[in-house]
């Protein structure tokens, strides 16, 4: 197979990953509107967990997406 | 290919500045649009707060309000010791929203679409956290990486993850501002490309075009939320990063 084909299919496969991150911001963000509609008054001071568990768990799907800019661009 | 997606983001030279050695230096639109989110954000905090009233104007309420923001943000994860950073996470919150709302205006630069901005911001925040954790806290500080309360059994595994989890830290700072910055404009001149792609088509095609023009229209806003939220992101990431050095053990 042509390297840059590889690469590219690689690239590709990579991105797959990003999917399961999907999902769990999708939880992160199903779950908290659910507990905030339960309890409305106290889903201002849980924000801030909110944005760092998205933040974290957005990470992960970072991470795949830089394997598939380095195969593109870097290696 | 009606446009190119990528050519928004090109870096080229406004005015040749020295040339040290091999190293050419010169005065780029991104520097331009650094100093351009400088002189903005100095304006408005300087500007308005001069003339401190009791009852705000619409702008002094705006400074004020920021300020607060961040403040409130601050102290509810890092704690009252955690405000003598302040300035910092202040400074990086407005940089970094500034920057993003005025990259979305048309033919603008978007300077935090480029790694190497995102890269050095994201360090600067690695190495005060480690720099200030081991002025303040002395050894003490790698109890950041053994977890109490765990079973002696796990102890290494979990220490090696989280000696790791912290390694990444700088990777996933930087790379989710510069690729949520990335994504979102190749999104939007994507559709915008459709546009103009159908509008070359004559009358048919302008029918066919109003869909990908409401869409832009609709992606513009979303831009505009992720914007601020990746901003905002990038300033609660540095609290937490921060309380870490401050208060380490979990």
């Amino acid at each position: 197979m042509d390297p840059q084909a590889a690469k590219m299919i690689g690239a590709g496969i990579a991105c797959i990953g990003m999917g399961g991150a999907g999902v769990g911001v999708g939880t992160i963000f199903g779950h908290y509107l659910a507990a905030a509609l339960r309890n409305p008054s106290a889903a201002q001071g849980q924000f801030g967990n909110l944005i760092f568990g998205f933040a974290v768990t957005e990470a992960l799907g970072i991470f795949s997406l830089l394997i598939a800019l380095l195969l593109l661009f870097a290696l | 290919m009606a446009s190119d997606p990528i050519h928004q983001f090109e870096i080229h030279s406004i005015v040749p500045i020295a040339k040290i050695g091999g190293v050419e230096i010169h005065f780029t639109n991104s520097a331009l649009f650094m100093v351009i989110t400088v002189a903005i954000t100095a304006l408005l905090l300087l500007g308005t707060t001069g003339s401190r009233r009791l009852v705000p104007t619409r702008m002094q309420s705006l400074a004020e309000m920021s300020y607060e923001f961040v403040a409130n943000t601050l102290r509810n994860t890092a704690g009252e010791e955690g405000m003598k950073f302040f300035p910092l996470v202040f400074s990086l919150f407005m940089f970094i929203l500034v920057l993003n709302v005025m990259g979305i205006i048309p033919y603008t630069f978007t300077v935090t679409s480029h790694i190497i901005i995102t890269v050095a911001l994201a360090l600067l925040v690695f190495f005060t956290v480690i720099v200030y954790g081991f002025w303040k806290n002395g050894l003490r500080f790698f109890k950041l990486f053994v977890p109490s309360g765990i079973p002696i059994y796990i102890l290494p595994l979990v220490t090696f993850i989280e000696v790791l989890s912290f390694l990444s830290r700088p990777v996933s700072h930087s790379v989710r501002l510069f690729a949520n910055m990335l994504a979102g404009h190749i999104t939007l001149k994507v559709f915008g490309g459709f546009v103009t792609m159908l509008g070359a088509l004559g009358f048919l095609g302008w029918l066919g075009a109003v869909l990908p023009l409401g869409l832009t229209v609709a992606l513009t806003a979303l831009e505009l939320l992720v914007a601020f939220l990746q901003a905002y992101v990038f300033a609660i990431l540095t609290c937490i990063y921060l309380n870490d050095a401050i208060h380490p053990g979990h």
